[in-house]
């Protein structure tokens, strides 16, 4: 690729193109969550989407990790048009995410829950791990090494083996992340990190999804509706308005948009 | 020990073993109920199919036969060979997996986010269908399942506990064929419950029974699980039938177990495989020592509806089951 990306204001070195959506149009019968929205998301950067309620954020993320398959537009991934998928396969190409209304398994312990992220990078074959025998066990206790590293980064070994739906909220934001990273994501797609957490459960997750870009180096593309943690997370910003881009670039950039800060106040019309 | 006493432990045996082959024809219910939401009426037809196929591929007989002879004036109904049981077993299991693959691909792939009865209505659907396949395929009379198996009382047992109650009673009696029945079923449960619980796919199978979109969201194809999940139904409904089988012949009688499988299911809760081996050794143990205990007092045959009964009151008392989750509505 000829373009070769950019340093952040903090100096760190952004890579080139990862994942292109050009011109995507996603429609629900009459109505259009999407309307012809192009951006990128380049190697290692952290990538907001943020908009007013209903702007159509989350329908971007589905179409990212092929929840939706939009009915227009392309999606570049590595510098290939990726094809009509269903969610698994995205996953299987190394997109993860977390949802907005946490999806975790909810009658699995913390440990098997993270385990489930590993499912992507398990080979043995189904026959080798029925009969539980030397490839297929190395293979479990490899990643129940990753897993448990995973666990100590995110601060929840405490947890371990508790059934996930005794936690509360935030741990649950936690370990649903934590599963999200053991599938050791190129792309880390994160639908509100944030919301419905106090200010000290905020400033815990914003260090982990810092750290998580730094030291695992993993693109993280995040939608957000604190403005305040947007900008002092994110290197460049998209912002969607009823289904419409209305701004790109740098959180400076974009605080300065009038169309951006027009849909966030308001404006009167005469 | 009085020799009541010991008549009493021998019922309760034979209940505890009955037990675990309901709760083996209830596993194959919750299997598919608790990864897809589908309620499977064909389950005791999948049991009488695998019978008629592992008794069909052991006799050489040829599939179709009836159709094939009608349509091209042939006579053929024997390939003329005989095929060892442990290889015919191995065998049907392939065209069980094979029919869990078809069922998925042609009808359940179909109906994906569909409301339950409609899913319900297509398991009837497919039950009456396969029971039709299965008599086109290997016909309609009565067989015998000869896979070697012992059969009757066993005297060992016999004899080893006749001297422990006194001159009135005259030792444990024991059928040879439920032994080996509660052992395989054992062996099975175990297996289906290690698989579940350490391997890679028994943890995308839980995933999946769990949460459909987290479990997509890890990478686990839904239609895989599904296939899976009814390929190991299926095994269930082949290790069914042939002990069934093996005790009264293979006949359309045998459908009839799944509805044994109905009140387990309602004690134990449909979502829970600890439930439905709890549940099945309840009914086992329970309609047995009712027969024994209240039976001559009412006429007997009480096994007939006492399971039933049972199921009526833990409705009425506790909907989920012993181990079912609680349905809390929100209000």
């Amino acid at each position: 690729m000829l373009d070769e990306g950019y340093v952040t204001a903090d100096g760190r070195q952004i890579g080139g193109v990862m994942m292109d959506m050009r011109g995507i149009t996603l429609r629900f019968g009459g109505v259009e969550a999407i309307k012809n929205i192009s951006f990128d998301i380049r190697e290692g950067e952290i990538r907001a989407i943020i908009g007013p309620n209903g702007a159509g954020k989350s329908s971007m993320l589905n179409v990212i990790s092929g929840f939706y398959n939009p009915q227009e537009g392309e999606v570049w991934f590595h510098g290939k048009r990726r094809p009509p998928m269903k969610p698994f396969q995205v996953a299987r190409q190394g997109i993860a995410r977390t949802f907005q209304n946490i999806a975790l398994f909810e009658g699995m312990t913390v440990l098997d829950n993270v385990m489930t992220g590993r499912l992507t990078q398990m080979k043995s074959g189904m026959l080798a791990q029925a009969i539980w025998k030397g490839k297929a066990e190395r293979e479990e206790t490899a990643n129940r090494e990753i897993v448990e590293k995973i666990i100590d980064f995110l601060e929840i070994q405490a947890i371990r083996k508790t059934p996930v739906g005794r936690l509360p909220y935030g741990l649950k934001k936690r370990v649903e992340l934590a599963r999200a990273l053991a599938a050791e994501p190129k792309l880390l797609l994160l639908d509100e990190p944030m919301a419905g957490m106090n200010v000290e459960e905020k400033e815990d997750m914003s260090r982990f999804i810092l750290d998580v870009n730094d030291e695992f180096g993993t693109t993280i593309a995040l939608i957000e509706h604190d403005m305040g943690v947007v900008m002092d997370l994110s290197d460049r910003v998209v912002v969607m308005d009823y289904g419409r881009k209305i701004g790109d670039g740098t959180p400076d950039e974009v605080r300065n948009n009038q169309e951006v800060i027009d849909a966030y106040l308001g404006v009167a019309h005469d | 020990m009085s020799a009541d006493f010991l008549y009493g432990i021998e019922v309760i045996i034979n209940g505890l073993m009955a037990g675990v082959l309901y709760a083996l024809v209830a596993l194959g219910f919750v299997l598919i109920f608790k990864a897809s939401g589908i309620f499977n009426y064909a389950q005791g037809v999948m049991a009488l199919f695998a019978a008629l196929t592992l008794v069909g591929v052991m006799e050489g007989q040829v599939p179709f036969s009836h159709v094939i002879n009608a349509v091209f004036g042939t006579e053929i109904h024997h390939f003329g060979w005989e095929v060892p049981a442990l290889l015919a077993i191995f065998v049907t299991l392939l065209v069980m997996i094979l029919f869990a693959w078809l069922v998925q691909q042609l009808v359940f792939r179909h109906l994906v986010g569909q409301e339950p009865i409609i899913l319900f209505m297509a398991t009837i659907g497919l039950a009456y269908f396969l029971e039709g396949v299965g008599d086109l395929m290997w016909g309609s009379e009565i067989k015998t399942l000869a896979l070697g198996l012992p059969q009757g009382g066993s005297l060992v047992v016999e004899d080893w506990t006749a001297g422990l109650g006194g001159d009135d009673f005259y030792g444990f009696f024991i059928d040879k064929l439920d032994m080996v029945a509660t052992l395989v079923a054992i062996v099975l449960v175990a297996g289906l419950i290690g698989f579940a619980q350490y391997t890679k796919q028994g943890r995308a199978m839980r995933a999946v029974a769990d949460d459909h979109q987290a479990a997509l969201s890890v990478g686990i194809s839904l239609n895989f699980i599904w296939v899976l999940v009814w390929s190991l139904a299926g095994l269930v409904a082949l290790v069914a039938g042939v002990m069934w089988g093996a005790k009264s012949g293979v006949q359309f009688s045998l459908s009839l177990i799944a509805l044994k499988a109905l009140p387990v299911l309602m004690l134990g809760g449909f979502t829970s495989i600890p439930g439905a081996i709890v549940g099945g050794l309840i009914i086992g143990v329970g309609e047995k020592l009712f027969e024994y205990m209240i039976g001559p007092m009412v006429g007997g045959a009480t096994e007939n509806w006492f399971a039933y009964v049972l199921a009526l009151l833990f409705l009425v008392f506790r909907p989920q089951g012993l181990f079912g989750e609680k349905i809390i509505e929100r209000v």
